[in-house]
């Protein structure tokens, strides 16, 4: 793709932490716009990249008045606003490592990470602060500088101070921290809510390696706006929605609704260039412009049907954007004009949906990642578009497959800089996972011919649903504790019965009832009510009963890949029952 | 003012029309993920649908952990 003023990217490759990245950014481009935030219709915020610096220096300021120093950890609970990303820059500026929780988790979850990460500073919004004040364990929450935004005047803060007077508070001497490319930059959480926590180390170098492998196929310049609608803790709006648009001079519109009608409307009023989403949204623009498409009268339709054949026709080996917008205009411009891609991850994107997109001129770009690799292992780069593969692995990026059989499916592993350091306090977790320097991704893939990735099903114990949640099996059994069994364990069904799929995944509790019992009404009733308060995303679908006792470690932990094994010998998927 | 029986019927009253189901079928403590098989964005637009015929404005994050109509129609009321 044609980058005009690519030339004026910041070269990653002089800088060793991405606050020296970031800090000489903002002094390049000090009147492009860096920052737009919009609610619904309505824009609250616009900022240069020089009111977005002197909004963060005195946070930086305010936060090593109260004595956070280099390598002390920081956590932000957000919304996608722009004082999330002020605040990150704030805390890269005085050498911390951000810890970015997701602020879609039930308060408990969150105070659960926020222990494990010993983050000492804690930046949240108000109604977030305020759900996390009455949340059991708050009273050990060990932060000790609380940063809230958009308290109201009279608000009761529990302890915590008001973010918007940082500036007036801060009255020390503000000195840039630097560090080092192997330092951390920051802890984020891949899972673990309510099990094993699953903090990824990742060092600076692992951002700006990703950076620059990123940008290289996919560039960003002053006037690119990329619409950022996934939270910001997420891997890929980490990277694509803020290091990599700010790096470039481009700007980030921050849109504080999912709802579609809304992200709709964002596309022609800010005139997006690029957008991430995951497979549910992109299915949902679809599903809006299929009805568009068919309510159209039969001779419009039949236009419409042509030039999308001719379109398709002329983009086979490769996309060529002034060709697509001079043939279907009124789709185009519908997302604005001036579009150039949408990214799609955190999830498995069904080829059908790619193929629709592509055939209106629209490229998809669809990759693979995962936490622990940085943001993405695999991209597609068009050329030309395959989507049945997600893509090819990234420049710098190693990608093999690991114990082939037969036909050619083995688990994928990684090697390149991008890969997290080790997963935090948890020095087992990281040697079953990075194994001689290859991460163990626990998908099963194929790489063809032409070097594209192709991915067949999983080979962990746990699902990622349509909307990008993976979820572990592990962390979800607390739900169930205390139900009439004498034992019981939660599965991705996938993982007992091994299916070549991506989509579609459910989880299932086995049951080892008590003995002499079975599984009655009431039982089902009270899974099914403890089912009902996990969130939607989380719940399993069935129930199977098993009769025998559970393998155990000498610690009495279940052993899960045993487990599997026995049950998947012995029943069929038939045995389970839908709750 | 409506009560907060009320504005749990005229919930379930709406849910019923946009999603084309019976009425009678639809209870309080019904789980409107689960009932009407909807994922988390078209819950999003069954929101904005109801801001539109209460008159209020719920940001996103309201709907958090919030999964059947009374739960629902308690944050509504708090807005009213």
């Amino acid at each position: 793709m044609f980058a005009p003023s690519l030339a004026k990217m910041l070269d990653l490759n002089k800088y060793d932490c991405l606050g020296a990245a970031l800090r000489d950014a903002l002094e390049r481009w000090p009147d492009e716009i860096c920052l737009i935030e919009a609610d619904r219709d309505k824009e609250k915020a616009r900022l240069t990249y020089r009111q977005f610096k002197e909004a963060a220096l005195p946070v930086a300021a305010f936060l090593q008045e109260r004595g956070f120093r280099a390598g002390d950890r920081a956590a932000i609970i957000m919304t996608n606003q722009s004082k999330w990303l002020i605040s990150a820059y704030a805390i890269f500026f005085a050498g911390g490592v951000l810890v970015p929780l997701d602020y879609k988790l039930t308060p408990r979850e969150q105070l659960a990470l926020l222990a494990h990460s010993h983050a000492s500073v804690l930046v949240t919004e108000y109604p977030i602060w305020r759900a996390l004040t009455v949340a059991e364990g708050f009273q050990g929450l060990g932060a000790k500088t609380i940063l809230v935004t958009e308290a109201p005047t009279k608000a009761e803060l529990a302890g915590a101070l008001r973010w918007e007077d940082c500036a007036s508070v801060a009255k020390s001497e503000l000195a840039f921290v630097p560090r080092k490319r192997g330092d951390w930059a920051c802890v984020v959480y891949s899972s673990g809510t309510g099990g094993r926590p699953k903090g990824c180390v990742m060092t600076h170098e692992n951002y700006l390696e990703q950076c620059m492998a990123l940008t290289a196929l996919y560039p960003f310049w002053p006037g690119v706006r990329y619409l950022s609608i996934l939270p910001t803790n997420h891997a890929i709006d980490f990277m694509v929605g803020f290091i990599g648009p700010f790096i470039c001079g481009a700007t980030v519109v921050h849109l504080r609704t999912l709802r579609p009608e809304f992200v709709r409307e964002a596309f022609t009023r800010y005139k997006i260039t690029y957008m991430s989403l995951v497979p549910l949204v992109l299915k949902n623009l679809q599903k809006g412009l299929q009805s568009r498409f068919d309510a159209l009268p039969k001779s419009k339709r039949s236009i419409f049907n042509a030039l999308r054949a001719t379109n398709r026709g002329f983009t086979r080996r490769t996309p060529k954007l002034w060709l697509s917008r001079k043939l279907l205009g009124q789709v185009h411009a519908a997302f604005g004009g001036e579009l150039r891609a949408l990214f799609v991850g955190g999830a498995f994107t069904e080829p059908a949906t790619l193929q629709f997109f592509y055939d209106l001129g629209i490229p998809v770009a669809n990759g693979y990642g995962m936490t622990e690799a940085g943001t993405a292992i695999t991209l597609n780069d068009f050329r030309p578009f395959r989507p049945d593969t997600v893509g090819k692995p990234l420049p710098g990026m190693e990608v093999r497959i690991a114990n082939v059989g037969a036909d050619g499916i083995g688990e994928v592993t990684v090697r390149g800089k991008t890969v997290m350091s080790h997963y935090l306090d948890d020095p087992v977790l990281t040697a079953e996972t990075i194994v001689n320097g290859w991460l163990q991704t626990g998908d099963l893939g194929k790489i063809d011919e032409s070097g594209h990735l192709q991915l067949f099903g999983r080979k962990k114990n746990m699902i990622v649903t349509a909307e990008g949640k993976n979820i572990y099996p592990e962390d979800i059994e607390n739900a169930f504790e205390g139900i009439p069994v004498k034992e019981f364990c939660v599965f991705a069904a996938n993982y007992i019965w091994p299916e070549r799929t991506m989509v579609g995944e459910q989880l299932i509790v086995v049951l080892h009832p008590e003995q002499g019992s079975t599984i009655d009404e009431p039982l089902r009733a009270e899974l099914a009510r403890r089912n009902q308060q996990l969130l939607n995303y989380k719940r399993i679908s069935g129930y199977a009963m098993w009769e025998q006792d559970f393998p155990r470690t000498a610690s009495m932990k279940i052993k899960r890949v045993e487990l599997a094994q026995q049950i998947g010998r012995a029943l069929d998927r038939s045995a389970v029952r839908p709750l | 003012m409506r009560t907060i029986e009320q504005t749990t019927n005229e919930i379930l009253d709406l849910a019923a029309r946009q999603f084309s189901v019976p009425r009678e079928s639809l209870a309080p403590t019904d789980d409107f993920y689960k009932k009407l098989g909807l994922d988390s964005l078209q819950a999003l637009e069954m929101l904005t649908r109801l801001e539109q015929h209460f008159g209020i404005e719920l940001p996103d994050y309201e709907m958090q952990g919030v999964t059947d109509f009374g739960t629902l129609a308690g944050r509504i009321q708090a807005r009213l």
